[in-house]
C-alpha cells in the first residue's frame, strides 16, 4: 500500500486544502503564519544576497556594513560571464544530456515495465528479480570500474559517455511496473480482440493511460540528470564538454575574486530549473513526491 | 469479458509477429543494464582483487589484499567515521524541520506557492550552485553575510566556518539542510494531505484541541511515512559527496572527508583504482546493510497495515 498509489491523489498543492475551506484566522494561525514567514525568510535570504551581489559593481561586493544595493544597480557581471562564452556552453550540454537522458529513460523503463507485467517469457521472473536487485546498487560506488569501462569503450568526454550510465536506472522500472499492475486490462484486451498487436497496444492504449506516472518519472530523471555532479565531473575533462554543475565548480578558480561574476554565474546556473519550477509548480512536486516515495 | 489474448499465458515461444515476445520489450533496458550496472558491478570486484591502476598498465591477481589493506587503512577508518557523523549529524534536522515545515504549510493553507517556493525550490539547485552560494554567505570572515549579521546582533565570533575543524562539518551540515529539507517537506506534505478528514472531525466533535490532534492523530497517521523518509535520509546522507568536494575539499585536517571522496582520491588521484574498488565495495555493504533494513521495515509495515 502506497500513499501515493496513483498520481492523481494527493499532490500538495491545493490552495483550499483536503478540507475544503480555509479555517479562519484565529490566533494560533497568525502564530503560525508569523513562524511559517520567517522561516520562507530564512531560506530565501541566501539567495538574495547572492542576487545583490551580482547586481553590484564589483570593487564594491567586499564592503562590509551589509548593503544590499551598490551605488548603482548594473548587470556587467552578467555580460561578462555569458560573453566569456562557458556558461552559455554549459547550458547546452546540460540541457542536451539532462534531456537526451529522459527520454531514453523513460522510453526504456516504460518498455521493459510493459514486457515485465504483460508479457510471458521464459526467464521474465528471475530477470525481473535482477532489476530489483539492482535498485539497492548506488551509482556511486561503481565510478571506479564504470570510468575504466568508459575508457575502454572510448567514451571518455562525450556525450554518450555522461547519458548511458544514467539510463539505467532499475528503480523507475519498478516505480512504472507498480503502475502498470494496477492498470485494468480491459481496453487491451479489447483492442487485442480488434487484432491490434502487442506495440500498436502499448503505444496507443498503455502509454496514454500511464501519462501522469510517465511525467513523474520524466520529472524526476531530468532533475536528477539535470543537477549530477560527481559522474559528469569524472567523465569529462575537457571545458567545453562539461554540465553546468561542473563548469560551476570551475568558475570559482576562474574568476577568483571577482564576487559578482561568481555570483552571476550561480545566479545564471540556478535559474533555468526554478523557472521550471515557477511554471510546472505542480507537476513537479507531484513527480517528486510520487517518485520519492516509491517501493515503499 | 473474456480475453482472448491471455497474458501472462504458460511460456509461448514468438509467435507470427515479433513484438508478441516480451523480451523484445524488455530488452533495450536490460541492454544498458547489464552493460552499465551489471558489469561495472562485476569488473569492479575483479578490479577489487588485483593491483590495477588506471593506465591499465599492470593488473595482477592478488586475492583479498587490497581489502585487508582497506581495514587497516585508518584513512579508511577516518572517512567512514567521517561520513557516518555527518548522516548522524544531518538525518535528524532534516527529518524534523521537513515535518515542521510540512506541518506548517499545511495547517495555514495559505500561499502554498509561497512556502513551496521558499522551501522546496533550493532542492532544484545544482551542488555547485549551492555551495558557491553558501562560501559566499559564510566563508568571508571579515565581510561575508553571515559574520556581519550576526555582528548586527552584537555578536562578533570570526568563526572559522569552514577553517576550523570543530565547525567545518557544521557548517556542511547546514548547507545541506538549506539545500534538500524541502524534499522530506514535500513527501510529509502529501502523506498530511492522505490522512482522512473525518478522523479529525470525530476528534473535533469529542472537542479535542490541536495539539491533541496533532499528538494521537497527525502524528501516528505519519509514523509509516517517518520510517521512510528517515531510511531515504540515511541513504541520501552516506552518500555525500559534492558539498564537502566543493566547501572544504575534505578538509581542515581531511576532518570532513566522506568515504567517496577517499574513493575518489584513491582512483583517479592515486591511480589504484583496484585499491579504489575495494574501498567503495566496503562502503557498498554498509549501504546494503541499511537497504536490508529499509526493506525488513517497509514489509512489517504493510503487515500491520494488512496490505
Amino acid at each position: 500500500m502506497s500513499t501515493l498509489t496513483t498520481a492523481g491523489t494527493a499532490a500538495p498543492a491545493r490552495d483550499d486544502g483536503a478540507g475544503g475551506r480555509r479555517p479562519r484566522w484565529t490566533r494560533g494561525r497568525v502564530a503560525l503564519l508569523v513562524c511559517a514567514a520567517l522561516l520562507a525568510v530564512l531560506w530565501l535570504l541566501p539567495l538574495a544576497w547572492a542576487v545583490a551581489t551580482s547586481l553590484k559593481p564589483d570593487d564594491e561586493t567586499t564592503d562590509t556594513g551589509l548593503h544590499w544595493i551598490g551605488s548603482r544597480i548594473t548587470f556587467d557581471a552578467y555580460r561578462q560571464v555569458w560573453e566569456s562564452g562557458d556558461l552559455p556552453r554549459w547550458l547546452f550540454n546540460t540541457a542536451y544530456i539532462a534531456s537526451m537522458t529522459t527520454v531514453l529513460t523513460v522510453l526504456c523503463t516504460a518498455m521493459a515495465a510493459y514486457g515485465f507485467t504483460r508479457c510471458a517469457f521464459r526467464g521474465r521472473k528471475v530477470l525481473y528479480g535482477l532489476v530489483l536487485a539492482g535498485i539497492m546498487v548506488p551509482p556511486q560506488v561503481l565510478i571506479a570500474p564504470l570510468f575504466a569501462e568508459m575508457v575502454a569503450l572510448d567514451l571518455v568526454d562525450t556525450y554518450w559517455g555522461v547519458i548511458l550510465p544514467q539510463v539505467a536506472t532499475p528503480a523507475m522500472v519498478f516505480i512504472l511496473v507498480k503502475f502498470f499492475d494496477g492498470v485494468p486490462r480491459e481496453l487491451e484486451e479489447a483492442a487485442y480482440v480488434d487484432g491490434a498487436g502487442r506495440w500498436r497496444v502499448f503505444w496507443r492504449i498503455v502509454m496514454p493511460l500511464s501519462r501522469p506516472v510517465l511525467a513523474a518519472v520524466a520529472i524526476f530523471t531530468f532533475i536528477q540528470t539535470w543537477n549530477n555532479f560527481l559522474w559528469p565531473f569524472l567523465v569529462t575533462t575537457d571545458p567545453n564538454g562539461m554540465t553546468l554543475p561542473v563548469g560551476l565548480v570551475n568558475v570559482q578558480s576562474s574568476y577568483g575574486v571577482r564576487y559578482a561574476q561568481v555570483m552571476a554565474s550561480v545566479v545564471i546556473g540556478g535559474l533555468p530549473l526554478l523557472v521550471v519550477f515557477a511554471f510546472f509548480q505542480r507537476q513537479i512536486v507531484r513527480g517528486v513526491a510520487h517518485t520519492g516515495m516509491a517501493g515503499q | 469479458m473474456t480475453a482472448t489474448t491471455p497474458p501472462p499465458a504458460p511460456a509461448r515461444t514468438i509467435r507470427r509477429h515479433w513484438t508478441e515476445h516480451g523480451l523484445v520489450f524488455t530488452l533495450p533496458f536490460l541492454v544498458l543494464y547489464a552493460l552499465f550496472l551489471v558489469w561495472p558491478l562485476l569488473l569492479g570486484v575483479r578490479m577489487s582483487l588485483s593491483n590495477e591502476d588506471v593506465a591499465g598498465t599492470r593488473s595482477e591477481f592478488i586475492g583479498l589484499d587490497n581489502y585487508a589493506e582497506a581495514l587497516t587503512d585508518p584513512d579508511v577508518w577516518s572517512s567512514l567515521w567521517n561520513t557516518v557523523w555527518f548522516t548522524a549529524l544531518s538525518t535528524v534536522p532534516l527529518v524534523v524541520m521537513g515535518l515542521v515545515l510540512a506541518l506548517l504549510a499545511h495547517h495555514l493553507r495559505f500561499v502554498d506557492w509561497l512556502w513551496r517556493m521558499s522551501w522546496f525550490a533550493p532542492f532544484l539547485l545544482p551542488s555547485g550552485v549551492v555551495c558557491l552560494l553558501w562560501l559566499w554567505v559564510i566563508y568571508p570572515s571579515d565581510f561575508g553575510f553571515a559574520d556581519q549579521l550576526l555582528a548586527r546582533f552584537g555578536l562578533h565570533p570570526g568563526i572559522g566556518w569552514l577553517t576550523d575543524t570543530r565547525y567545518a562539518m557544521l557548517s556542511i551540515v547546514l548547507t545541506t539542510v538549506w539545500w534538500t529539507v524541502g524534499f522530506n517537506f514535500l513527501l510529509y506534505l502529501a502523506a498530511l494531505q492522505a490522512i482522512p478528514q473525518h478522523l479529525y472531525e470525530a476528534a473535533s466533535l469529542d472537542g479535542a484541541g490541536a495539539w491533541h490532534r496533532l499528538r494521537h492523530i497527525t502524528l501516528p497517521m505519519l509514523r509509516r511515512t517517518t520510517g521512510v523518509v528517515v531510511v531515504l535520509q540515511l541513504l541520501a546522507s552516506l552518500k555525500i559527496f559534492d558539498q564537502v568536494y566543493i566547501l572544504t575539499g575534505g578538509g581542515p585536517d581531511e576532518s570532513t572527508r566522506p568515504i567517496l571522496q577517499y574513493v575518489y582520491q584513491a582512483g583517479f588521484t592515486s591511480y589504484r583504482i583496484g585499491y579504489a574498488s575495494a574501498v567503495s565495495y566496503i562502503f557498498f555493504a554498509l549501504i546494503v546493510v541499511v537497504s536490508l533494513v529499509q526493506l525488513r521495515f517497509s514489509r512489517r509495515a504493510r503487515e500491520e497495515n494488512g496490505a
